[in-house]
Formats: structure tokens, C-alpha cells, sequence
């Protein structure tokens, strides 16, 4: 490759964070985010919200669903920090949080934009989404006021 | 012949040593603590006719069978969820016995988990995949957000049970300080002669800040544990005395999934072990109290606490008092954990704690319970749980 003769744009540093492994069944789910869409699985019949993803409702046993736009709101419900051994991908622990979805479900995800001694179970937080290894996304939170 | 639900017993304990770097494959693990059960039994290998292990065991049934000379192999099956569905080893095999289908179940669990792989590298690294059997989606739902390690989806568990009843980390090193009491004077221990102080507990680094320290968390090990189990009947004519299997189920209730476990309604329980533990006082006609030793298997500290209230021993949020005022010492309302736990003897994904109720009902146990008589032990690993007693 040539030397770049302009001043090139500043580079944000390649993402390290893990990328999803993707499921037949979950792949709508990770395809959104992909393009920042927070997308849900509910039942075309009966109404029913699922997570993880699944292909029949338990409720009616339909396999019709539908792929619904979530409001990205939720509450922490619970949280750690990993610190021993440092998670690979992460320059600094990341705060991993089980995120209660407005909509009744909940899924593990990580609180960002927010200090080690400002998280606090319960806290309100709405969706983000942050690239990871092999241009792809995933959602995160962060505080919501 | 009439049988009973009651009719299945154990009738012999093997293990190797407990260690960092066993040296040898995990199929001969296998195959020594395959013998050692047998040979506790006073039965010949050749005739075991059934075969328990876990779905994540690396030996194969043929290959195993191979090694110990079995004639004719009547019954195989695996258990899936990890070491969370342990005790479901002694369940299928005390079915396998009450159906009249074998004489001779041999439950088995050998790993090299220490010297040749360790749970919870990065998953990259190790070219992990999903698979089914596990009982986790662990790999699917928390490794891209840093949670990596078995230690992280227990804190995870853990953390809303915590916060809930305002349990903090130090009151978690009770758990570990007794624990490693036992293991200091149990010479199959890996930290026997090395017991530990609270403030030892709260010296060692956190894993998962602010619930686990290291000396919360269950060791890495390599070794293997079996379990020769057969009719009580059959058992009375063998070398040991037989130690009944009165009860023993399994209960996965819905959106509960292994370790990763975020999705059913309240996670300040642990739904399964409510489960398995009505159904087993249920199918016992036992309480609690008629307990007189525990094997609760320790992953993490917290799954205790959880455990302990789950099976009623003490109410909701007061596992961490229970634990505080010597509950699980020798003396103490439960003697709990006798070998030294997951923590303290060694990791055998649960099956090595289950041997050690074993010795308490036989009276071999290096850390016995004098100050009742032993008559029934209950073994719990979660998702799974028996009530051995003495026959
Ligand atoms: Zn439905």
C-alpha cells in the first residue's frame, strides 16, 4: 500500500470486544444491532415477549413472531465487575449488568459511561451500541436521568 | 418380585488423588476411580452393567468399558447442566436400579480441569462453541459483555440475592474459613493442612468485585470420583455397609438455565433448588431437621446461602446467620461440607463432596459427625439433589 499522502482522519482503535456467537434463531437479534436497531422477539399471537430468543412461544406454541422494535429503557436489575482474570477484550473491567427491559424480559449486557462508584442496582438505563472484533455491534446501557 | 421406590443403595466410593497436574489422561482417571469403587464394593468391574456420567465428560462409555473388562453393558446415560446436575447421577442410577434394568450402575466423573483445560479462558482462544447439553447460555448471552468465567455468571446470580438481604463479602468468608477448616484436616484435601482465617478471606483478591474474592471460588482440579450403586438388597451381601438412596430428583423449572441463570421471575432464590428440594422432602416423608450432614455443592460461596434456604434449613436471607453462628460446623445445626467443599478439597464438579456424605453414614469420614448418629445425609448440587441414609 502507498503512503497516505493527506493527513488521514484520526482512526478509532480497532474494536477487541468478542463478537456474538450467532444462532439460527437469535440472528434477527444480532443482525439489528449490527444496525443499532434493539430489536425484540414477541408472539404474533398471543403477545408474549421471550429472551433469550426461541423459535415457539411457550405460552400458545406458536411459531409465528414477530421482530419488534424495544424501547431501549430497562433498569439494572444486578451487576458485577470482572476483575480477576481481566475479560479479554476490555482495556479496563467492564461493569457486566443483568438489564431489566421495560418490556418484562431481561438479558446480560454491560452499563457504560458510568463510574465503578456511581452503579447501583435498579438504576435507569436505556440502550446504546458498541462495535466489536469483525465490524459487528452489540447493545449496551447506559445511565438514563 | 415387588419394588419400592427405596431400593436403591450405594455399595462403593472411589477417587484418585485430587491434584494440579494428574500426569495421566482423563480416560485412566476414569477407569481408577472406576475400580476403587468397585473394589470398595467387593465387585468384580466386569459386571458393572450400567453407566452414569456427566453429558461434558471427555471418556467415552466404549472406551472406558474397554479399560475395566465389562462384559455386557446394559444402560448408559449422561446428565446434563454441569456440575449443577450432579446428584442427577445418583438419581438415574437409582431409577436404572429400581426399574430392575441393571445390577451395577457405575457413576463416574474424571477431568483433567486444572493441567488441561480451564473453564472460562477466553472462548476464542480455547475454539469453544455452543452446544447443547450444557444447560448454559452463557456462551451465547454474556462473553461479548466481559462475562467470561464461571465466577462472573455466579456473581451475576448472585449479585440481587446479595443486595437483597444486605450480604456482604465478608459475611461469604465464614463459608470458606469453615470449609477450608475441614480440608486442613482431610489428607485428600489439596489444601489439607492449609486452613484459613476471615481475614485471610477478605486479603484475597477480588474476582468479581464487589461479591466474590478468590477465596470464594471453588478450586481447579484435575482427579476423578466414582460411585458403584446397586440394590439395597444386593448391597447388604458386599463389603460396605449400604448406604440407602431413600430419594433423589432433579427439577429444572422454567427460564431456569445453569450458572447463567437471569431469566425466571426472582432472582434472589434459587428456583431449582426449591424444586428439588420439595420434591425430595416430598418423596422422603423427611425435613430438614432430620438432616444430620450436608454435601451442598459450592461453586461459588453465595450458591450456598442460596442452597441452605432453598432446602428450608434456614428461612430467606438468613443463610448468612446461619453460616456466622457455625451452622455448618461439626456441631452446629448442619455439618456442612465436611471434606472441605469444592473450595477447600478439590473440584470434581460436585461428585467428590456427594462421596463424602458416604463416609458420614458409613462413620469414615476424617472430619465425622459424633454428635448425633449419622442417619441421613442430603446431597444437593442445585439442579439435583438425594437423601442418602443409613440403611
Ligand atoms: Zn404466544
Amino acid at each position: 500500500m502507498s503512503t497516505p499522502t493527506e493527513a488521514a482522519a484520526p482512526t478509532a482503535p480497532k474494536p477487541t470486544r468478542i463478537p456474538p456467537i450467532v444462532t439460527l434463531d437469535a440472528k434477527f437479534f444480532w443482525d439489528g444491532a449490527d444496525q443499532e436497531q434493539f430489536l425484540g422477539q414477541k408472539c404474533s399471537d398471543c403477545g408474549l415477549f421471550t429472551f433469550p430468543p426461541r423459535p415457539m412461544c411457550p405460552q400458545c406454541f406458536s411459531v409465528n413472531r414477530r421482530e419488534v422494535p424495544l424501547s431501549g429503557r430497562g433498569t439494572v436489575h444486578g451487576w458485577t465487575i470482572p476483575r480477576h482474570p481481566p475479560p479479554f477484550g476490555f482495556k479496563e473491567s467492564p461493569i457486566v449488568a443483568v438489564i431489566e427491559l421495560e418490556e418484562g424480559i431481561r438479558m446480560v449486557s454491560n452499563v457504560v459511561g458510568c463510574g465503578y462508584d456511581e452503579i447501583r442496582q435498579d438504576m435507569p438505563v436505556e440502550v446504546t451500541f458498541e462495535a466489536t472484533m469483525n465490524n459487528h455491534k452489540v447493545p449496551v446501557f447506559r445511565p438514563r436521568t | 418380585m415387588t419394588r419400592k421406590f427405596t431400593e436403591a443403595a450405594i455399595a462403593g466410593i472411589g477417587q484418585t488423588e485430587f491434584s494440579k497436574a494428574s500426569g495421566r489422561s482423563e480416560l485412566q482417571l476414569a477407569a481408577e476411580c472406576a475400580v476403587a469403587a468397585c473394589k470398595d464394593a467387593g465387585v468384580s468391574p466386569h459386571d458393572i452393567d450400567g453407566m452414569v456420567t456427566f453429558t461434558i465428560d471427555n471418556s467415552d462409555e466404549v472406551n472406558l468399558a474397554r479399560c475395566l473388562g465389562v462384559k455386557d453393558l446394559a444402560y448408559t446415560t449422561r446428565i446434563p447442566g454441569g456440575g449443577a446436575a450432579a446428584a442427577a447421577t445418583i438419581y438415574q442410577a437409582m431409577a436404572m436400579v429400581n426399574a430392575g434394568l441393571c445390577h451395577n450402575v457405575l457413576i463416574w466423573r474424571a477431568m483433567n480441569e486444572r493441567s488441561q483445560y480451564r473453564f472460562g479462558q477466553n472462548p476464542q482462544q480455547q475454539q469453544m462453541s455452543y452446544q447443547s447439553g450444557n444447560g448454559t447460555g452463557s456462551l451465547l448471552w454474556c462473553v461479548p459483555y466481559g462475562a467470561m468465567t464461571p465466577a462472573s455468571w455466579g456473581a451475576l446470580q448472585a449479585a440481587r440475592y446479595m443486595h437483597k438481604y444486605g450480604v456482604t463479602n465478608r459475611d461469604l468468608g465464614y463459608i470458606s474459613v469453615q470449609q477450608r477448616a475441614y480440608a486442613a484436616n482431610n489428607p485428600n484435601a489439596w489444601f489439607y493442612g492449609k486452613p484459613i482465617t476471615l481475614e485471610d478471606h477478605q486479603n484475597s483478591k477480588w474476582i468479581q468485585e464487589p461479591w466474590l474474592r478468590l477465596l470464594d471460588c471453588c478450586q481447579e482440579s484435575d482427579g476423578g470420583v466414582a460411585i458403584l450403586v446397586t440394590s439395597l438388597e444386593r448391597a447388604r451381601d458386599l463389603k460396605q455397609p449400604p448406604v440407602q438412596i431413600v430419594g433423589a430428583t432433579q427439577s429444572i423449572p422454567y427460564n431456569v438455565e445453569v450458572i447463567s441463570n437471569y431469566y425466571h421471575e426472582d432472582l434472589t432464590v434459587m428456583p431449582e433448588a426449591q424444586g428439588v428440594a420439595k420434591r425430595l422432602w416430598a418423596m422422603t416423608g423427611l425435613k430438614p431437621s432430620d438432616m444430620q450432614m450436608a454435601a451442598i455443592y459450592d461453586a461459588f460461596t453465595p450458591h450456598v446461602l442460596l442452597q441452605l434456604e432453598a432446602f428450608g434449613f434456614c428461612k430467606p436471607g438468613e443463610g448468612k446467620d446461619f453460616v456466622k453462628g457455625g451452622g455448618m460446623a461439626l456441631d452446629g445445626a448442619l455439618p456442612t461440607n465436611t471434606n472441605g467443599g469444592l473450595t477447600g478439597e478439590a473440584y470434581i464438579h460436585g461428585m467428590n463432596s456427594m462421596i463424602e456424605g458416604v463416609r458420614q453414614i458409613r462413620g469414615t469420614s476424617c472430619n465425622q459427625v459424633t454428635k448425633k448418629t449419622v442417619e441421613h445425609v442430603l446431597v444437593s448440587s442445585g439442579m439435583a439433589g438425594a437423601v442418602l441414609a443409613k440403611a
